[in-house]
């Protein structure tokens, strides 16, 4: 298994940890991005998500250089589900594997940061009553705000 | 030349297809792309101020020259997490 991928499997955080772990890492850091009942004031009944994989898949292998050249020891793994996901189940998971648990804390949070910020994923959140695209981040990975203000998020 | 565009999400609704094949003119960008389809879809140009772009699976500026072959994707603001 890579340790990035796109996939419409469940997602298992202890596998996917598992990619990253090893004896020289004291700490691992998950993330698990869940699908939660509400949003902008709505009911929501599940999510169905799109991917561009390949291109996914790279971006999350960049944010992983990117998360490398702030903490060296720090291994990542991303994995991103796609299709319908039902509240309660985890549509993204990410491991960020370091000696020390601030450096894996803070490599975590960077990655989800910059995965919303510029992963090719979009929601389609069907709630009661209707149905809408998400729109978050219009895409651009060479936006060095953008880049600074997740690092800024990382580290606060 | 001939390339491929890809469409997603909204943009893919609006167009009723993921995959287009195009024939461009010599010369033709990323944009030049983009023109074409927004020409064939006039509900797609309400997007251009907002869509990203990828050439051959990799992120991409709209002002990158297409090769005949080339896959170009346009991409409405990003979601996941």
């Amino acid at each position: 298994m890579s340790r990035f991928a796109v996939t419409s499997d469940p997602l298992d955080p202890i596998q996917i940890a598992n990619l990253v772990s090893g004896p020289d890492a004291g700490a691992l850091a998950t993330f698990t991005g869940v699908v939660r009942d509400h949003h902008a004031g709505r009911r929501v009944l599940w999510l169905d998500y799109e991917a561009y994989a390949p291109l996914a898949e790279r971006v999350f292998a960049r944010i992983a250089g990117e998360a490398a050249g702030h903490w060296p020891s720090v291994r990542l793994a991303v994995h991103h589900r796609i299709g319908r996901i039902a509240i309660g189940d985890a549509s993204v998971v990410i491991v960020a594997a370091a000696a020390h648990r601030t450096d894996a804390f803070a490599a975590c949070r960077y990655a989800i940061e910059r995965v919303k910020q510029i992963a090719p994923v979009w929601k389609h959140e069907h709630f009661e009553g209707g149905e809408t695209w998400v729109e978050g981040a219009v895409a651009d990975p060479e936006d060095a705000a953008a880049r600074s203000a997740a690092l800024a998020r990382a580290c606060s | 030349m001939f390339v491929t565009i890809r469409l997603f999400a909204q943009l893919r609704e609006i167009a009723g297809t993921s995959d287009l094949r195009r024939e461009l003119p010599a010369g033709a960008t990323a944009h030049t792309a983009w023109e074409t389809i927004a020409a064939e879809f006039p509900g797609l140009a309400d997007h251009a101020r907002t869509i990203s772009c990828a050439v051959n699976e990799d992120y991409a500026r709209l002002t990158t020259a297409l090769t005949d072959g080339d896959e170009v994707a346009f991409l409405p603001p990003v979601s996941g997490g």
